[in-house]
C-alpha cells in the first residue's frame, strides 16, 4: 500500500492548465524528484499538495484517508484545513525564514503556537516549552547548525538558512517533505552543503518530494524520478533509468539539453 | 514681557499637545482598520473605503476644519459641536487616512513567502499577522510614520482657523494686544523642540528593531 497516493489532480490559472491529470503514488521512506523544464507545472504540484494552491480536481490520500478532495475542498474549516496541511512539509526555494526570529526560535514557533492547543498546556507549559526548544536543537545540531542557533536570518549565508528551513519543516514531523528548488537561489559553492543534509533524511528514511534542476543529484538521492511538461507526466521510472535511459522523446530532448550543459 | 509671552505660549503649547496626542490616540488603531477596509477582498467595502481616504487626503485640512465645526450647524440646523472636539474629530479623520496608507504600503509590502511560511507550519490566520508579520510591518512603517507624526504636530496649527486656542494662535494674539510680532516667531522653538524629542523618540524606536533585517 502507498503511504502518498495522488490522483487525477488538475489545476488551471483562467484559461492556463497549469496540471493535467496528474497521479502518482510514493512509499513509505521513499525520494522522488520531480524534474522538468520551468513552468512545466512542478511547483504549482507541491502548491496543491501543500494546500498553498487549490487542485480543481483531484484526490490526494495518505495512508488511505484523504486529505485533499477537489469536490469538498470549500466546505473546510480553518482548522481541518490546518490538521490536513500538517501532513506535509514545505521548504522554499527562497527560504521564507522569520527575519525577526533567531534560527532556534524559527525552528521552534510553530510547535510553541501548536502546543498552546493541547489540553494540558496551562499545567505543563515549562517542561512542554523545554522538551519543544531540546528538540529544535537537535534538529539545528542534524542540520550541522549548533553553532549558530542564536543567530538571525540575516547574519547567516544562504545554504545556512536553507538548513535552518529544513529543520524549522522538520520540526512539525511531516509525513512528506516537499523541496521546492531548495538550491536555485544559492550561489553554486552552498548549494552542497544543503544537498548534503537532503541526502543525510533520504538515508534517514525521510518521506520526501523533490523538486530540483540538479540531474545528478535527482539521480544519486531519488529513488523514483518524475518529469514533467506543459502540466503533464510524461514519465516516470526508478531514477538511474528515467535520467540515463529516459524512453520518451520528450525526456530525452530535456535531458539531453542539460548533459550539453543548455 | 518675555515671561508673560513664554507663559502664554506654554498654555496654547498644552492645548496643541492635547490636540496631538489625542488624534494620535485614535487615529492609529483607526487608521489600522481603514487600511483593513483598502485592502479587502470584497469590493463593497473596499471602494467606499478608498474613496473616504481619496476624498480626506485630496482635500484641503482647514476645509475640513471649517466643515466640521460648522457644517452641522449649517446642514442639519444641529448645535455646534465645541472647537476643541470639532478640531479633534477632523484631524482623528484626517489622520486616520493618511496612516492608513502608510499601514497599506507596509503590510504589502510583506512578501508572500511569510504567509506561506506561516501557512504550511500549521499557523492560523491571526498568528501569521501578529506573530509573523506584524513586527515587520512595524519596523517598515516607521519611518514614513515618524514623518507624518512630526507633520501632525505642526498640522495641529490649522486648528486656529476655528478658534482652538493653540499655539500659534496665544502667539498671534499679541499682535493686536501687545503690538509685537516676535512671540510668533517664538513659537518655533516650542515647535522644534516638541519636533526634536519625537525625533530622539522614532530613533531609538529604530535602533530597537535595527536588530533584524526585512
Amino acid at each position: 500500500m502507498a503511504m502518498l497516493d495522488v490522483k487525477n489532480i488538475s489545476k488551471s490559472f483562467g484559461s492556463t492548465h497549469v496540471l493535467k491529470d496528474i497521479s502518482f503514488s510514493l512509499e513509505q521512506g521513499e525520494t522522488i524528484a520531480v524534474i522538468g523544464v520551468s513552468g512545466s507545472g512542478k511547483t504549482t504540484l507541491l502548491r496543491c499538495l501543500t494546500h498553498l494552491e487549490q487542485a480543481d480536481q483531484g484526490t490526494v490520500s495518505i495512508h488511505d484517508k484523504v486529505v485533499f478532495d477537489g469536490k469538498s475542498q470549500k466546505s473546510l474549516s480553518d482548522r481541518e484545513l490546518r490538521q490536513r496541511r500538517l501532513h506535509f512539509g514545505m521548504v522554499f526555494q527562497s527560504f521564507n525564514l522569520f527575519p525577526q526570529y533567531t534560527a532556534l526560535q524559527n525552528v521552534m514557533l510553530a510547535s510553541q503556537l501548536l502546543a498552546k492547543e493541547r489540553p494540558d498546556y496551562k499545567q505543563n507549559h515549562k517542561a512542554i516549552h523545554r522538551e519543544v526548544e531540546e528538540k529544535a536543537k537537535s534538529l539545528l545540531a542534524q542540520v550541522g547548525l549548533s553553532e549558530r542557533i542564536g543567530n538571525y536570518p540575516h547574519q547567516l549565508s544562504g545554504g545556512q538558512q536553507q538548513r535552518v528551513a529544513i529543520a524549522r519543516a522538520l520540526a512539525l514531523e511531516p509525513d512528506i517533505l516537499c523541496f521546492d528548488e531548495p538550491t536555485s537561489a544559492l550561489d553554486p559553492e552552498l548549494t552542497g552543503e544543503v544537498l548534503k543534509v537532503i541526502r543525510s533524511l533520504a538515508e534517514r528514511k525521510m518521506t520526501m518530494i523533490i523538486v530540483t534542476h540538479e540531474m545528478a543529484f535527482a539521480r544519486d538521492v531519488a529513488d523514483r524520478v518524475i518529469f514533467m511538461d506543459v502540466g503533464y507526466i510524461v514519465e516516470q521510472g526508478r531514477a538511474a533509468d528515467l535520467i540515463n535511459h529516459p524512453k520518451e522523446e520528450r525526456t530525452k530532448q530535456f535531458l539531453a539539453r542539460y548533459a550539453s550543459g543548455q | 514681557m518675555f515671561l508673560t509671552v513664554t507663559l502664554s505660549l506654554l498654555q496654547g503649547l498644552a492645548t496643541t499637545v492635547k490636540l496631538f496626542a489625542l488624534t494620535l490616540l485614535f487615529s492609529l488603531p483607526l487608521g489600522l482598520i481603514i487600511s483593513f477596509g483598502s485592502m479587502s477582498r470584497f469590493k463593497i467595502l473596499r471602494y467606499p473605503v478608498k474613496t473616504l481616504v481619496w476624498v480626506v487626503r485630496g482635500s484641503p485640512l482647514m476645509i475640513q476644519l471649517l466643515i466640521m465645526y460648522y457644517g452641522p450647524g449649517l446642514l442639519f440646523g444641529w448645535e455646534l459641536l465645541p472647537r476643541f472636539t470639532a478640531a479633534l474629530v477632523a484631524f482623528v479623520i484626517n489622520y486616520s487616512c493618511y496612516f492608513s496608507e502608510i499601514y497599506r504600503g507596509g503590510i504589502e509590502a510583506i512578501p508572500k513567502g511569510q504567509y506561506e511560511a506561516g501557512q504550511v507550519l500549521g499557523m492560523t490566520k491571526s498568528q501569521i499577522f501578529c506573530k509573523v508579520v506584524l513586527l515587520q510591518v512595524v519596523k517598515r512603517i516607521v519611518p514614513p510614520m515618524s514623518n507624518e507624526i512630526i507633520t501632525l504636530v505642526k498640522d495641529t496649527s490649522l486648528a486656529r482657523i476655528i478658534a482652538v486656542y493653540e499655539l500659534i494662535w496665544n502667539g498671534q494674539t499679541f499682535i493686536k494686544s501687545a503690538g509685537i510680532i516676535w512671540p510668533l516667531f517664538y513659537t518655533t522653538v516650542f515647535y522644534l523642540v516638541f519636533n526634536g524629542a519625537l525625533t530622539l523618540l522614532f530613533g531609538y524606536i529604530e535602533k530597537r528593531l535595527d536588530f533584524f533585517k526585512c
